[in-house]
């Protein structure tokens, strides 16, 4: 008997989707043949806003684009305006900015590693990676007081210092992270039941990966190595790191380039606290911004652009944002194609979809 | 406090920043770890005797809050979870905002906090078993049902009414 094709609505509220994205699954049997995605479920119109909350307000408004890379949106925007502004932070600002950009990256990270052992049904993994992510947020929390939403960016540098002891206080706690991020590595790389869900589910190669446009460790784990942190924003410039990569181009390669990148955002946080300059952290600023910019900066879940134009008044005229995972959607229904209905929910977990950012 | 049931939970984002999302799994794992009571987070809205609802309400998804809300059995307790979800929050001046969660269906329990803190949801979570209770006890005696998302539309839409009438007589007087 001929196969018989029928769609399958997949979201947007679902018991595996972390999120809100919604997917039509044309599928024959039990292979999907086609994934037609929509979005737009958790638009807020958050752009507009700059018409209505003046340029110092928005740096508040930008971290809210996403509460999971709520820093790196914050940097985004600032380091627009500081460039139109002609402002240079001090180091030591910049460095704890790096700093905590990376503690957000480990944060993430982390939290993806739970969501994918919840995708493949690993619950008790889930959970133990998720203990490490709180040890994560602790540090985070001693540094600007808030768990996920850190409201410490300023135009000109932060709002608040972060003292010297309490750097070094992290020092242990970084050490155990990893500890317990390698023993959850075996789990994630070698356990058989679980490379038997990853290894060469969702392959997408070099090539496509390139053409279809896509971001971060997804592109990444497809063996390109780009990583706008090279382009040395901040004080990533000062800093000592490899762009990590995979060539296995599955979701296998894409949880080692996550993995990797856990140990590494930790290896750029000790840099940090061991160079950290002791000067102060804000400089203050003059005036209303006037001109444009647009600030490549490399978020958890790939490179995301800010883009602002100002025209010397309180309000400024437009922020436009690109998101890393707008791009990765593409790339995504790709590798749907083909696949088991069953193998959706961690192909759809792969590229770490932050549908709150892309659609804002 | 004893706690009689183990209620099930069941979250949607609806306009969030993710923030609160992220706030209300983490209350599900070890550091807080609300699942030793067996509250559980399942994602069938049929099965679930908690809404926790986070983010504002959009065009896109108030139909989607509506099902949700209208496919859980009775008794049940909706909780809306950060300053988003009570009011709008720093959104509410967006174009594509409706309102908190309490535009389209009623809300018993309002959680603020941008993000919410773990410890605020559960405190709220345990302020919604004691409504939840309630409810369960008023329905045996069959004095209670809850609203339909069309009966709390229709509700809205005569206080509005109402309040306008009040506010043009306020104007004749
Ligand atoms: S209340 Fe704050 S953290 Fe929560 S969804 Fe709204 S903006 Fe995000």
């Amino acid at each position: 008997m001929a196969a018989k094709r029928s769609v399958i609505p997949f979201g947007p509220q679902h018991p595996v989707l972390p999120e809100p994205i919604h997917i039509d699954l044309v599928t024959e049997d039990e292979k999907v043949i086609e994934a037609i995605p929509s979005i737009g479920f958790v638009h807020r119109g958050l752009e507009h806003l700059v018409t209505k909350k003046d340029f110092g307000e928005m740096v508040y408004v930008a971290e809210r684009i996403c509460g999971i890379c709520s820093f790196g949106h914050g940097y985004g925007y600032v380091d627009a305006i500081e460039h139109i502004m002609n402002i240079e932070p001090t180091n030591r600002a910049k460095y704890i900015r790096t700093l905590l950009f990376e503690l957000s990256r480990m944060h993430s990270h982390i939290l993806w590693l739970g969501l994918m052992a919840d995708a493949f049904g690993f619950e008790s993994l889930f959970m133990e990676t998720w203990k490490y992510r709180e040890k994560v947020l602790d540090m985070l929390e001693a540094a600007t007081g808030g768990r996920v939403i850190f409201s410490i960016m300023r135009i000109g540098g932060l709002r608040k210092d972060v003292p010297d002891e309490v750097l070094q206080g992290f020092l242990p706690g970084l050490d155990e992270i990893e500890e317990g991020i390698k023993a959850c590595e075996k789990a994630f790389l070698s356990d058989p039941a679980v490379l038997s869900r990853l290894k060469g589910v969702g392959y997408l190669s070099k090539e496509d990966a390139i053409d279809l446009g896509c971001e971060g460790p997804f592109l990444r784990a497809s063996g390109v190595a780009r990583d706008n942190r090279t382009s040395g924003y901040a004080a990533y410039g000062d800093m000592d790191f490899e762009v990590i990569t995979s060539d296995d181009g599955d979701s296998y390669g894409r949880c080692y380039v996550r993995i990797q990148e856990i140990y590494q955002s930790a290896g750029i946080v000790r840099q940090c606290i061991e160079k950290m300059p002791k000067e102060g952290i804000y400089v203050p600023i003059k005036g209303f911004p006037n001109g444009e910019y647009m600030t490549i900066i490399e978020q958890p879940r790939g490179g995301a652009c800010y883009y602002v134009h100002a025209s010397g008044k309180k309000f400024i005229e437009r922020m436009r944002v690109r998101t890393p995972t707008f791009a990765n959607i593409p790339a995504l229904a790709k590798t749907l194609q083909g696949c088991d209905v069953a193998d959706v929910p961690i192909l759809v977990v792969t590229i770490d979809p932050c549908i709150s950012c892309t659609e804002r | 406090m004893r706690i009689s049931k183990s209620p099930w939970l069941l979250h949607y984002d609806g306009s969030s920043c993710n923030g609160c999302d992220i706030e209300v799994l983490a209350a599900t794992t070890p550091r807080f770890d609300v699942e030793r009571f067996g509250i559980i987070n399942t994602g069938n809205p049929k099965h679930a005797d908690i809404f926790l609802c986070t983010g504002g309400v959009n065009s896109q998804n108030q139909d989607v809050i509506r099902q949700i809300y209208d496919q859980m059995p009775d008794p049940k307790v909706v909780l809306a979870c950060g300053i988003c979800a009570c009011d709008g929050g720093i959104f509410k001046d967006c174009y594509n905002i409706l309102g908190g969660t309490d535009t389209v269906i009623p809300v018993d329990v309002y959680v603020p906090g941008c993000a919410v803190r773990p410890e605020a949801l559960i405190d709220g979570v345990v302020k919604a078993l004691k409504l939840l209770d309630e409810k369960a006890d008023k329905m045996k005696r069959g004095e209670y049902r809850s609203m339909t998302s069309a009966e709390y539309a229709e509700a809205l839409k005569i206080k509005g009414q109402l309040a306008e009438a009040a506010d043009t007589e306020e104007k004749d007087a």
